[in-house]
C-alpha cells in the first residue's frame, strides 16, 4: 500500500464489535486452537470471544517463518561451500542467534562465534562437539559430516 | 485437584495464569481486573538489546510484574522460587502436586510441543500452570489455549531450562495467603494511577515516548538498513504485538474492559466512558499492524510507505498521552 490517501478511509473504521472479531484461518487455527480476544458486544460492553485468528498477524507470523528459513537455506549454502562451520547451519534452523547458542552451550558468546570459522570447527574437542549436537538434538556424526 | 481444576483460556499468558491460580483458590477474577489491578499495560523500547536480531520492544512489564503488583495491591502472598539444579526444580514441583498446589512456571516458547511452528521462538517469558501429574505426564493448562496440555518430565525441564534473554531457571510460584476480604475500590485507584505513570513516565524509551521514538526510528530503519531489515525490524514489532504478548491492540481491549468493569465498581461514569476511548485507541493499533503486515509482505519499498506507518504511531502516541493524563485525573 503506497497510496497515503486510502490510508485515511482504513482508519474510519467502526469500533470492533463482537461480530466483526476476524475469524481467519491461521497457524493456530490449524493446530486446532484459537486464541481469545476483546470485543464490544451489542450492548456496547466489552466480552471475550474466542477468534480463529487474523490474517495480518498470520501473515507476519508466515512471512517471518519464510525469512527464517531463507536464513536457514542460506547458511546451508555457505556451509556447504566450506565457508561457514555446520554449527551456523543449525544455529539458523533453531531460530538462534549467537547470544541464545552461547546461552545453550554456556560459552562465551565470542567462543561460539569463532566456531563458525571452519577450521576452528574442526579442531572443536569431542566433548564440545557432544554439547552442540545435544542442543541441536542431532548426533556428533551429523554435525561433523554436514551434507545438508 | 486434577479432576477438579477448572481451565480458563485467556488472551494473555500471565493474566491467565493469575485467573487460573485464583480461580482454583476458590477466588474467581475476570481476566481484565487481573490485567489491570496487575498495571499490565506498558510500553519500552530498547534499541540497545537486540531480540531475533532486531531492536526489543516490549508492550508489557517484566515477566512476573502484573502478578506481584496486583498481588501487593490486593493483600495476595505469591512464593516464588528458582533453582539451578532441574532436579531439585522437579523434585519441588512433584511436592507442590502432591498437595495438590496448582503451581505457575515461567518457560521457554521454543520448545513448547504443543505450539505451532510459527509460535515456537527463543521467548522465555511464557506463563503456565501445572496442575497435576498422571503417568509422568504433567497436565498443564496453557492459558493461552483452550484445552489442557500435558508434558513428559523431559520436556517440561526443557522448557524451564530454556536459555537465552530472560532464562526461567525453573522458575515456580504459587499462592501461599489469601486474604479473607479484598479491599477492591483503593487497588483499582493505585492500579490506574500506576499505568498512567508508566505511560506517561518522563523517559525516551518508556510509555508514549518510547512509542514516538519507534516512530522515528521505522523511518530510520528504512534510510540506514535497508528494506529488508527494516520490514524484519517491523515484522518483529508486530509479533510481539500481536502475537503471544498481544500488546498493542489486544492488549489496548483488556484494558478497556477493565476500565469498564472498574468503572462500574466504582460507579464512575468517566471510567466507563474512557473505556469506549481505548477501544477506539486500540483499533488504531490494529490498523497499525495492519498496515505494518502490508509493508512486509507486499515489500512496496517507496519511502513514503514507513513514513506513513511512523504518522501512525506517532498518531497513537498523542491519543494515548491525552487518554493518560485524563485517565489520571478521572481516578
Amino acid at each position: 500500500m503506497a497510496n497515503p490517501s486510502d490510508h485515511g478511509k482504513e482508519n474510519k473504521r467502526e469500533q470492533m464489535k463482537k461480530n466483526e472479531v476476524p475469524q481467519d484461518e491461521s497457524p493456530i487455527s490449524k493446530h486446532g486452537s484459537n486464541e481469545l480476544v476483546y470485543a464490544v458486544d451489542e450492548n456496547g460492553k466489552m466480552t471475550a470471544v474466542q477468534s480463529k485468528g487474523w490474517k495480518p498477524k498470520s501473515d507476519i507470523q508466515y512471512q517471518n517463518l519464510e525469512h527464517l528459513n531463507q536464513l536457514a537455506e542460506e547458511a546451508k549454502q555457505l556451509v556447504l561451500q566450506g565457508k561457514y562451520s555446520p554449527v551456523v547451519y543449525y544455529m539458523e534452523v533453531h531460530k538462534m542467534d549467537w547470544q541464545t547458542l552461547a546461552a545453550y552451550l554456556n560459552k562465551w558468546t565470542f567462543l561460539v562465534k569463532r566456531h563458525q570459522k571452519p577450521s576452528v570447527f574442526k579442531r572443536l574437542s569431542e566433548k564440545t562437539l557432544q554439547k552442540y549436537a545435544a542442543v541441536f538434538e542431532i548426533s556428533v556424526d551429523d554435525l561433523k559430516n554436514f551434507k545438508g | 485437584m486434577q479432576a477438579s481444576f477448572q481451565h480458563t483460556q485467556t488472551a494473555h499468558c500471565e493474566n491467565g495464569a493469575i485467573v487460573n491460580l485464583l480461580q482454583n483458590n476458590g477466588f474467581s477474577i475476570s481476566e481484565p481486573m487481573a490485567f489491570g489491578l496487575g498495571s499490565g499495560l506498558f510500553f519500552v523500547y530498547l534499541p540497545f538489546i537486540k531480540v531475533n536480531h532486531a531492536p526489543a520492544i516490549s508492550y508489557r512489564p517484566l515477566p512476573g510484574m502484573i502478578f506481584n503488583r496486583l498481588a501487593k495491591h490486593l493483600g495476595i502472598k505469591i512464593k516464588r522460587r528458582k533453582f539451578s539444579n532441574p532436579q531439585k526444580a522437579q523434585r519441588a514441583l512433584d511436592e507442590n502436586l502432591k498437595q495438590n498446589i496448582a503451581t505457575g512456571l515461567l518457560v521457554g516458547v521454543y520448545h513448547l510441543p504443543y505450539f505451532p511452528d510459527e509460535y515456537r521462538f527463543h521467548f522465555n517469558a511464557h506463563n503456565i500452570v501445572v496442575f497435576g501429574k498422571e503417568n509422568n505426564r504433567y497436565l498443564i493448562s496453557d492459558p493461552v489455549l483452550d484445552y489442557t496440555v500435558s508434558l513428559t518430565e523431559a520436556e517440561l525441564e526443557k522448557v524451564r531450562y530454556a536459555k537465552g534473554a530472560l532464562a526461567p531457571n525453573g522458575h515456580m510460584y504459587q499462592l501461599v495467603h489469601l486474604p479473607e476480604q479484598f479491599d477492591w475500590s483503593p487497588a483499582i485507584r493505585k492500579a490506574i494511577k500506576k499505568t498512567c505513570r508508566d505511560m506517561l513516565a518522563p523517559v525516551p524509551i518508556v510509555g508514549v515516548r518510547g512509542m514516538r521514538m519507534v516512530a522515528k526510528a521505522i523511518v530510520k530503519w528504512h534510510k540506514k538498513l535497508g528494506a529488508v531489515k527494516a520490514n524484519h525490524n517491523l515484522a518483529n514489532m508486530i509479533r510481539m504485538q500481536e502475537e503471544i504478548g498481544t500488546g498493542g491492540g489486544g492488549f489496548r481491549f483488556i484494558y478497556a474492559a477493565f476500565l469498564q468493569e472498574a468503572g462500574e465498581y466504582l460507579k464512575n461514569d468517566t471510567l466507563v466512558q474512557l473505556s469506549s476511548e481505548m477501544v477506539a485507541i486500540g483499533d488504531k493499533w490494529r490498523d497499525f499492524a495492519l498496515e505494518a503486515a502490508r509493508v512486509v509482505k507486499k515489500r512496496s519499498n517507496t519511502e513514503n510507505v514507513y513514513q506513513v506507518l511512523s504518522d501512525q504511531l506517532m498518531d497513537i502516541a498523542d491519543l494515548e498521552e491525552a487518554f493518560f493524563k485524563k485517565l489520571k485525573k478521572a481516578v
